[in-house]
């Protein structure tokens, strides 16, 4: 991932370029290149994706076909498989990467846009996986327990992390400046991993007063053993590839936008600097002033006669 | 730090005293989700008795997203968030005081919300210690949480959509440990049941707090 | 010539660049403004005068380039620049449930001002009698705008940054103005005031900068002399304006009100 240029948009103001007409469009050449993507980064992620898929499929095959059924639940322990693994990746690997990220990014010595985007698509990949752990877990409530879902400690804790990342990733739509978003950002995120022990303490006692709880027991009463430990162990590792694979994907897709929107602002700037060499006009201002209003639509205030 | 906390509660316990509007909007409200939550549960007080605890600290919350947004506009208006952040004000003595506020709005509203919920569910209470200290506590947890969280969304044009979406899921714990604290000194309840929730509630009202202290001026710089 | 300046200038702004979300309120300004100078701050509408004073107060950080305000960097040492720091913006900053009073005793103290000064400047302002037991939201533009100015008289920082200050003051008020202005200037204030009205401010500048597009981009000097030359009908109150001169060198190390 560190392969990748990072989109420094150089912000040195072009030198003097006067007589610059209002309705002439910016001149291409100051546009800075799109990051390249380094060839080692390009293979890394292609493999990662082509593990992932083999892996799943692998999982798949294992899961459905070879493996056999479980005398208690029958086929429906196949879903041993798959929702272990996502649950894994949605609670702990991204949460603890998305938080991880973000205490990195506060902290000034080590603060990069790099974490905080790494922190984004952290979550909002988390957010998938999530979805599916819970999805994957209603399935196999159902026929199991007979209900699509219970108030027992994981599935809350669960449910209570996918409200906190969707939370994150509303605060991030905000229209901000990239240093101004990634510190809020950053702060809910710090807010959050905190909260979350807490939850989990509070949820636990919680269940454990609770008088229905030990009909859901979470803890699997099947025995695993032989094809079915490797095929649970190679559905953790494809579960993890497939993250891995996505957040790259993410992360670079958020490099992207982030070049677009500092291309936007080396544009503003020439713009801006060609200002002072117009003539100025009496009451004339252009259009786009502001004094200071973060993230919002500029807004002349200034405008006393 | 101390003195800038107590200069800023002051001002805005003088602004809700001038203003009312805790008064007369925040523990209506209060009251009105109340009612509602009877009009939802049925006429069998028998239900709403055993609800109680919940139901209180449910429209505590609701409340509380109330009051927090209520301290959060005092400061939009003609820049005076701004003007606090030139005033070179202690950012720490900020938080406090503007938690200190919110808090001592919150607990008033929370003997209101109690006095309705015995009124009108007809809860036994058998342990009142239990319940104030619970109160009291979760006040705080809610008070700090409610700014930090107030602060940060302070800029943004959906703060009002914002807010609740952000603050309520990291409260849950306060909610609750306060419901089954009130379960436990209900008649009914075992009491000392309350004893580890009460120790989980100052380890959150701890955690927050410090988090204000420490982070609040950052997060008054950012935006 | 300003004021010579032997130790570090007020405000130092180098190639300062500044942001507000893709906008860039500042493209690149360079600005030095000595201890005791007095600046005015000149352009059209849009060209960043405000921010200008908003960057050197410390309200908007800087995306690229350095700026010391008082020797310090505001964005380290955000506490000590702001006290010795005041900005006459175009919000008031007042609380409307507030009364004038309340409001002026409260920005005094936040501000870690001397509670003593507050009576005299609300005096000097006319926010007496019944009106300082106004609530702010009765105010008029003008009146704000007064008790903006009381709270600056009665901190009296090092450091004015004052943005259209005449704008909706009737003409007493700007006589009050102009008068605690050269006062200020003759007590070693360094001002920098961003203005339409040349007519009266260039009288109190030393010399006058103008801003286009977010940048410096033209100089002119108005008053060689290091003090400020009688302000034509400035009833200046009788405030201490012991006029020293300039090259009576205090080092600005010395003044001590950090927090």
């Amino acid at each position: 991932m560190t392969d990748l240029a990072p989109a420094t948009g150089t912000r040195a103001p072009s030198a003097g370029t006067s007589d610059h007409p209002s309705d002439q469009p910016v001149s291409n050449t100051r546009v800075t290149p799109p990051p390249e993507q380094s060839a080692r980064a390009r293979t890394t992620e292609r493999v990662i994706g082509v593990l992932a898929l083999v892996g799943t499929a692998f999982t798949v095959w294992l899961g459905l076909w070879v493996t056999p059924p479980d005398k208690q639940q029958g086929d429906l322990v196949r879903l041993v498989y798959i929702h272990p693994g996502v649950a894994w990746v949605a609670l702990y690997l991204a949460f603890g990467l998305a938080a991880v990220s973000s205490v990195l990014y506060l902290w000034p010595r080590t603060r990069s846009l790099f974490w905080d985007r790494l922190a984004a698509a952290s979550v909002e990949v988390g957010v998938v996986f999530n979805v599916c752990t819970l999805v994957s877990g209603a399935i196999w409530g159902k026929p199991t327990w007979g209900v699509w879902w219970a108030w027992d400690a994981r599935l809350t804790l669960t449910a209570v992390l996918l409200v906190l990342f969707l939370g994150y990733l509303a605060l991030r739509r905000v229209p901000a400046e990239p240093e101004v978003r990634a510190r809020r950002s950053a702060f809910v995120a710090l807010f959050a991993v905190l909260d979350v022990p807490l939850v989990h303490f509070s949820v636990n006692w919680w269940n454990t007063l609770h008088q229905g709880a030990t009909v859901l027991n979470p803890g699997l009463t099947l025995k695993i053993h032989g094809s079915m430990a490797w095929t649970l162990l190679l559905g953790f590792v494809a579960m993890t590839l497939a993250f891995v694979w996505m957040l790259l994907v993410r992360y670079r897709i958020g490099l992207l936008e982030d070049w677009l929107d500092a291309n936007e602002l080396d544009a503003a700037l020439a713009e801006r600097q060609s200002e002072g060499t117009r003539t100025p006009d009496a009451g004339g201002a252009p259009a786009a002033a502001t004094a200071g209003v973060p993230g919002g639509t500029p807004v002349e205030s200034a405008g006393v006669a | 730090m101390w003195r800038d906390a107590a200069l800023v509660a002051g001002k805005d316990l003088r602004i809700e005293a001038r203003s009312r509007v805790g008064l007369s909007q925040v523990a209506p409200f209060g009251i009105v989700a109340l009612a509602l939550f009877a009009f939802a549960l049925g006429p069998d007080r028998a239900v709403m008795a055993r609800g109680a605890p919940g139901l209180f600290w449910v429209a505590v919350l609701f409340s509380t997203v109330l009051a927090v947004q209520r301290s959060v506009s005092v400061e939009s208006a003609d820049g005076a968030r701004d003007g606090l952040r030139l005033s070179g004000i202690d950012p720490a003595g900020l938080f406090l005081g503007k938690s200190a506020a919110v808090a001592a709005q919150l607990v008033v509203l929370e003997a209101l919300l109690a006095a309705g919920v015995i009124v009108l569910y007809g809860a036994h209470i058998e342990v009142p210690w239990l319940i104030v200290v619970s109160c009291v506590l979760g006040t705080v947890g809610l008070a700090a949480t409610g700014t930090l969280y107030g602060a940060l969304s302070s800029g943004l044009r959906v703060r009002e959509t914002l807010l609740p979406f952000l603050l309520l899921p990291i409260v849950a714990p306060v909610l609750l440990a306060g419901t089954r604290i009130w379960q436990a000194a209900m008649a009914g309840g075992t009491p000392s049941d309350g004893t580890q929730w009460l120790r989980l509630l100052v380890v959150f009202d701890a955690v927050y707090v410090a988090v204000g202290v420490l982070l609040f001026g950052p997060i008054l710089e950012t935006a | 010539m300003a004021p010579a300046a032997p130790s570090s200038p007020a405000v130092s702004l180098r190639d300062a660049v500044a942001l507000s979300g893709r906008f860039p309120l500042l493209a690149g300004v360079d600005l030095e403004v000595a201890v005791g100078e007095t600046v005015l701050v000149e352009g059209p509408n849009g060209a960043g005068k405000t921010s200008l004073l908003r960057v050197c107060a410390g309200l908007v950080p800087l995306a690229s380039g350095s700026l010391t305000v008082l020797g310090l960097d505001p964005g380290r040492h955000r506490t000590a620049v702001r006290r010795r720091v005041g900005l006459l913006g175009h919000a008031s900053h007042l609380y409307d449930d507030l009364t004038v009073q309340e409001n002026v005793r409260f920005a005094v103290r936040a501000a870690a001002g001397d509670p003593a000064r507050i009576a005299p400047a609300c005096e000097r302002w006319g926010l007496t009698g019944r009106l300082a037991r106004t609530p702010a939201a009765k105010l008029s533009a003008g009146q704000r705008r007064r008790v903006a100015l009381a709270v600056l008289t009665a901190r009296w920082p090092e450091v004015w940054l004052l943005d259209e200050p005449h704008a909706g003051l009737d003409a007493g008020a700007r006589a009050l103005l102009d008068g605690v202005v050269a006062e200020a200037a003759a007590s070693r204030v360094t001002i920098l005031i961003a203005s339409h009205e040349h007519g009266t401010v260039e009288g109190l500048a030393h010399r006058a900068v103008t801003v286009t597009g977010g940048r410096v981009t033209g100089e002119r000097t108005l008053r060689p002399a290091t003090t400020p030359a009688q302000v034509a009908g400035s009833g200046s109150a009788g405030g201490p304006s012991a006029s020293e001169p300039a090259d009576a060198a205090r080092p600005t190390a010395e003044v001590s009100r950090v927090a």
